[in-house]
């Protein structure tokens, strides 16, 4: 600390080119903080996924449906310590643009597979009393301004009703919000069983089933035992990880993984040139100045660590400030674009791993010129000055 | 009779330029007495500043031995001269060598962030180095806003700062007038008589070195004392 004033007034010697400099590693982790937060609402559930929950799906695709009856034989196997099932509703709240995930699904072993939802028990029995009742997260209540006893239209775009509605009405009975701040509330439960009596086709199946497997039971083994249980039959089946789900649903829009890291590895190559390049011009304006700092008795250590610290400060300052706009944009984006991309967080990991980067990248930029600065020899750099 | 305080004995350094190998100094003896102020003239090139350079622990000899106090130089490491450079000797320069982002107060501090003391502590001491060279005034002012004896001063007060045995001096009037060296090389005459600090003073400027106790002529790698008129 005690050099720290002798860092900041070397930072800051000359003014415009340390604030150039400044403004592309801010630019740089502004689009960081933007890009994570994005990837992470298209990553949707795979960060926040259950690695002891196990997803069974149509071998085919999401869309194909699977038989109710799978349910009892996929329970009856060995290191399964229950299941249930969703289906993909696929409706939504007075305009197309409000669409958001609406399951049908059996109440209890729903809310027992996904114990990080919190529900007041009163409003959950409210919920498995009412046929018609449905539960909504917070974050979706908040987006449409629900309120519990409020009746909520759904204009179906699958799911049609023996008389021929499109139109399914809700009783909203209560609302459940997660411990997990990435884990995303803007869906919509409601009973199966409503679905099942009222649909007009396919009936008595379901879009997919999760199943929890024992403590101590091998995942994998288990997946390849449900798929087993079903080769060859009409509905032939495809069990994986929560996870894994997860990253099959996300792929549809593209490698979105390879596509942020593709953008911010040209844009930290770019930085590395740009700040390496002030940090070399730092150095070689005043080797005069090194070599008296070394006269005086500075060691080649604390040389070496006084560049490389200056280096690191300026990443520090362009970083954070872009971390910190970034943060406070992806706060309002999270809330205007809810609606069709739900889940747009920046997580505690992205900001740590931010200032991680920060910290990596000023020493890749700060490294050749401080070793140059440490190799120094005094005669030498005192006679060329 | 003072004690020596720094000796060299059968000193030669040589430097390979290109293939041809330049000695600069050769066999040299030297012993300086504690509480001494040596000018050491002659002409460009003939050791002067490399004898300087030895002294002070900036360069090592390629035959013979420099002590200075109780320290072995030539057989010392890069960090231990480092170390060893903060604690005992102050260097005063030709063109001062300020640090330009500093203001005087923090540049006479300097050498003290080497130390352990207390932030407190290296105000206080680099106040009084600046209290001593009569810049007390000009503490918070930045070397641009400066005149060239001024920044000289701030200079000496950094080199006497962390209270060295030892100064060592390049031509410290070689950038200032008449009347400003004399004033610089009165507050030397100070440092050496009232502080007891020794000085090794290399200047081109007989009447500079004047102000010395004694003055030793070098010339092609050999010393040779002379009067001091």
């Amino acid at each position: 600390m005690k050099y720290f004033r002798l860092i900041w007034k070397n930072v800051w010697r000359k003014k415009i080119r340390t604030s150039l400099t400044i403004l592309s590693v801010f630019v740089a982790f502004l689009l960081f903080s933007l890009l994570s937060a994005f990837g992470f609402a298209f990553r949707g559930g795979v960060d926040v996924a259950d690695a002891e929950r196990l997803i069974v799906i149509h071998k085919v695709s999401l869309v194909n449906l699977l038989p109710m009856s799978y349910l009892n034989r996929i329970a009856a196997t060995d290191g399964i310590a229950f299941v249930t099932h969703a289906t993909w509703f696929g409706g939504y709240y007075q305009e197309p643009r409000n669409q958001f995930g609406q399951f049908p699904v059996d109440p209890d072993a729903y809310f027992a597979m996904y114990p990080e939802f919190n529900i007041s028990t009163e409003q959950f029995e409210a919920f498995k009393r009412n046929r018609t009742g449905a539960v909504v997260g917070q974050e979706l209540a908040d987006r449409f301004g629900w309120d519990v006893g409020d009746r909520i239209p759904i204009q179906a775009t699958i799911w049609s009703r023996t008389d021929g509605e499109r139109t399914w009405e809700f009783d909203l009975e209560g609302i459940f919000s997660t411990d997990d701040p990435r884990g995303s509330t803007a869906i919509m439960l409601f009973h199966y069983d409503f679905l099942e009596e009222a649909r007009a086709f396919a009936k008595g199946m379901v879009g997919w089933y999760i199943l929890r497997v024992e403590s101590g039971a091998d995942p994998v083994q288990v997946a390849k035992s449900v798929d087993l249980l079903f080769a060859n039959s009409p509905a032939e089946t495809k069990t994986s990880t929560e996870a894994a789900f997860a990253q099959s649903f996300t792929k549809q829009f593209g490698n979105i993984a390879l596509i942020v890291m593709l953008i911010l590895g040209a844009v930290f190559f770019t930085l590395l040139l740009v700040s390496g390049n002030t940090m070399s011009q730092s150095v070689r304006e005043r080797i005069n100045e090194l070599a008296v700092l070394k006269t005086l008795g500075f060691g080649d250590r604390t040389v070496l660590g006084i560049v490389l610290s200056e280096s690191i400060v300026i990443m520090l300052i362009g970083g954070l400030l872009g971390l910190g706009l970034g943060w406070v944009l992806v706060q309002g984006m999270a809330k205007q674009m809810a609606a069709f991309l739900p889940g747009i967080f920046l997580s505690p990991g992205a900001i740590l791993g931010a200032v991680g980067l920060m910290i990596g990248a000023g020493v890749l930029a700060g490294i050749f010129p401080a070793v140059k600065a440490m190799r120094l020899t005094i005669i030498d750099a005192l006679a060329r000055a | 009779m003072s004690e020596t305080l720094a000796r060299l004995t059968g000193v030669s350094r040589t430097y390979q330029k290109g293939k041809e190998k330049v000695e600069v100094l050769h066999q040299l003896n030297l012993e300086i007495p504690d509480g001494d102020f040596v000018a050491i003239m002659g002409p460009s090139g003939s050791g002067k500043t490399t004898l300087l350079n030895l002294l002070g622990g900036l360069d090592k000899p390629t035959a013979g031995t420099v002590m200075v106090g109780d320290a072995e130089l030539s057989s010392m490491s890069n960090s231990q001269l480092s170390r060893w450079r903060s604690n005992h000797v102050g260097f005063i320069f030709q063109f001062y060598n300020l640090l330009p982002v500093l203001t005087a107060h923090r540049n006479v501090e300097l050498p003290l962030l080497l130390t352990n003391f207390s932030a407190k502590e290296r105000t206080k001491r680099a106040s009084i180095a600046l209290d001593i060279v009569g810049l007390a005034d000009r503490a918070k002012h930045y070397p641009r806003e400066l005149s060239g004896g001024q920044e000289q001063r701030v200079a000496i007060a950094r080199a006497i700062v962390s209270d060295p045995s030892l100064l060592l001096c390049d031509e410290p009037t070689g950038d200032l007038d008449r009347d400003t060296a004399d004033e610089i090389l009165g507050l030397l005459q100070i440092l050496n008589r009232e502080h007891g600090k020794t000085i090794v003073m290399v200047t081109h400027d007989a009447q500079a070195a004047e102000y010395a106790k004694r003055m030793l002529h070098c010339d092609k790698g050999t010393l040779e004392a002379k009067e001091v008129a």
